[in-house]
């Protein structure tokens, strides 16, 4: 129930940005080139012209009507415009999710297991590199290597699953394994750290005494008592997704909401920013809420 | 002088790397006009996408100028912007978290505002705040102050919460010291070493997210040279001169590889509690 009081937080702060930056909000929004006429009718549309509590209370009905408002520019509806973009988005945020977790769990697990061995210490080392190439810029070295010298799989664009399975999946691929890279460093590190924690546990030391083959040890006893860390920072990491998918999507043009506010910001498109800033901040909220669903089914122990 | 040279941060390889690196990248910062003999701005329409060469160490971009000259002014930039971030976050963060922390009634509101600004995505924040209120120094350093500040807010608010209910802390309010005093002499001093680990590690984010703003074309104006502005206007010439991206780019990871490794070895040296949680 924590999560109403945090979105209206997030709705007022939305609310406000707008409003209390210095100068005319209307003027910004029309550009420099604007007339005093322009300004007047933006002024108008987004009720400018009232008393600040008037329009909150406006605004506020507005939007728990699922109305975002209208494209400056376009005037289509902002909740059309992220319709038309969201299935890129979506797909790309997925299956970076899926890629990311299926690698680094296995890497923080045998990182776990070989602990202080070269193995570990080469996937840690990995780890710390992951954290720190920026996300366009590993996404450019993945191009220069993998479609200019090596001409493997095409350089930009976006493929919709309905086209094929195969299209889909050379497209997605390089903007997939881009964003995957500071999630896998995250997520293997979490996995290891969780693990290390509960291979000191006396019932580990039994399952070995019992003759437990290794690979059992390691996820039937041991994983599973990890689980909580890890999937709060894989729910984390997954919230946290956006910044990266609005810089994935620049590099590899690839028509999502993130393009679509990238270009909202080049044009001053207020309310398209603004209802993509709200839609990722009540993914955000939804997702922290699962975790503490995930918690309850993960561990019977936990209760509300 | 031994004393100093044998302190522990000074034998922690990762501070001494981490902090070399920086170290140097703050001599080439700073000597920037005499590294080379040419104006970051200049424009020369001969000279266009040129690849590197003796002549232009790392290519030219599509208005002809130097890239090497602009990579090494662009250095000043990033590491005047994480500089700022990072002291005006911990400010900040540091006085909303010992009032959270030590005034029961401000806490609920306090945190909440924090969870608040912490569930927008931060990139989408400081797009939006560069976007309304224009594009200069300022407002790139706010845009990206914002959504740092509930981290540290909340990290000294868990050290308030802990030190609060130690004997010493509690025998000076039961003396009946004032409360301000209790908190710049009892408590204030114990945040400081998790502060500068997580000092470090805004710096890099910092570093990250203003590349990130004048990458996507809502950070410092296009004329100046900043990593993230020349790795934009590579952008579509890539396929062709793809030295315009890559060398600022190498520069953009190897910093924050620093940065991040200075962060890790003043952990695992100033506050081993920390270390022991995270397991690394």
């Amino acid at each position: 129930m924590a999560a109403i009081p945090v979105m209206g937080v997030v709705a007022v702060f939305v609310f406000l940005l707008l409003r209390l930056s210095p100068g005319d909000p209307a003027a910004i929004l029309a550009g420099d080139a604007a007339t005093v006429e322009n300004i007047a009718a933006i002024r108008a549309d987004l009720g400018l012209d009232k008393p600040l509590p008037e329009q909150f209370v406006t605004w506020m009905g507005q939007l728990l009507q699922g109305d975002l408002g209208r494209s400056v520019f376009s005037k289509q509806p902002v909740t059309v415009l992220i319709g038309q973009r969201i299935e890129p988005t979506i797909s790309l945020a997925l299956m970076t999710l899926l890629f990311s977790v299926l690698v680094a769990v296995p890497m923080g697990i045998i990182a776990a297991w070989r602990q202080g061995g070269w193995l570990d210490r080469g996937i840690m080392a990995l780890s710390v590199a992951g954290f720190s190439i920026p996300v366009f810029v590993l996404g450019y070295i993945l191009i220069y290597f993998f479609s200019m010298k090596l001409d493997l799989l095409p350089v930009q664009g976006f493929a919709s699953l309905s086209e094929g399975i195969l299209p889909f999946l050379e497209r997605i691929t390089l903007p997939m394994v881009t964003l995957s890279f500071i999630y896998i460093a995250l997520f293997a590190r979490i996995t290891r750290a969780a693990m290390l924690e509960v291979l000191g546990e006396d019932y580990i030391r039994t399952a070995h005494a019992k003759g437990l083959k290794e690979n059992v040890v390691l996820v039937k006893h041991a994983l599973r008592n990890a689980a909580i860390p890890i999937v709060s920072v894989i729910g984390i990491g997954f919230a946290l997704m956006i910044g990266g998918v609005v810089v994935t999507e620049t590099v590899f043009n690839i028509p999502g909401v993130g393009r679509l506010v990238v270009d909202a910001v080049l044009a001053r498109d207020y309310p398209i920013i603004q209802g993509v800033i709200l839609l990722f901040s009540g993914v955000y909220v939804l997702i922290n809420l699962a975790i503490d669903v995930a918690y309850v089914l993960l561990d019977p122990r936990i209760r509300y | 002088m031994s004393r100093v040279l044998s302190h522990p941060l000074l034998r922690n390889p990762s501070v001494l790397i981490g902090g070399g690196i920086l170290l140097l990248l703050l001599i080439v910062a700073v000597l920037a006009p005499l590294l080379s003999s040419y104006d970051p701005q200049a424009i020369s329409p001969r000279f266009r996408l040129r690849a590197p060469s003796d002549q232009f160490l790392m290519g030219t971009d599509m208005l002809g100028r130097d890239v090497w000259t602009r990579v090494v002014h662009g250095a000043r930039v990033s590491l005047l912007v994480s500089a700022c971030v990072a002291v005006i976050a911990l400010s900040i963060g540091l006085v909303i978290g010992l009032l959270s922390g030590y005034i029961r009634w401000l806490d609920g509101p306090m945190m909440r505002t924090m969870d608040g600004v912490m569930a927008i995505p931060g990139i989408l924040l400081a797009i939006a705040l560069v976007s309304l209120s224009g594009a200069s120094l300022l407002t790139v350093i706010v845009a990206i102050v914002i959504p740092e500040i509930p981290r540290v807010a909340r990290l000294v608010r868990g050290v308030v919460l802990s030190i609060r209910e130690e004997p010493y802390v509690e025998a000076a309010i039961g003396l009946g010291t004032p409360t301000r005093k209790i908190l710049v002499t009892h408590i204030l001093p114990n945040t400081i070493a998790p502060l500068i680990v997580q000092g470090t590690y805004i710096c890099a984010s910092a570093i990250l997210v203003e590349a990130i703003l004048s990458f996507l074309g809502a950070g410092l104006p296009p004329e100046i040279p900043t990593w993230g502005n020349i790795i934009a206007e590579g952008r579509g010439v890539f396929q062709r001169a793809p030295w315009i991206i890559l060398f600022p780019g190498a520069f953009l990871a190897v910093t924050i590889l620093a940065v991040n490794m200075l962060g890790d070895g003043l952990r695992d040296t100033l506050d081993p509690r920390m270390k022991k949680r995270l397991g690394a």
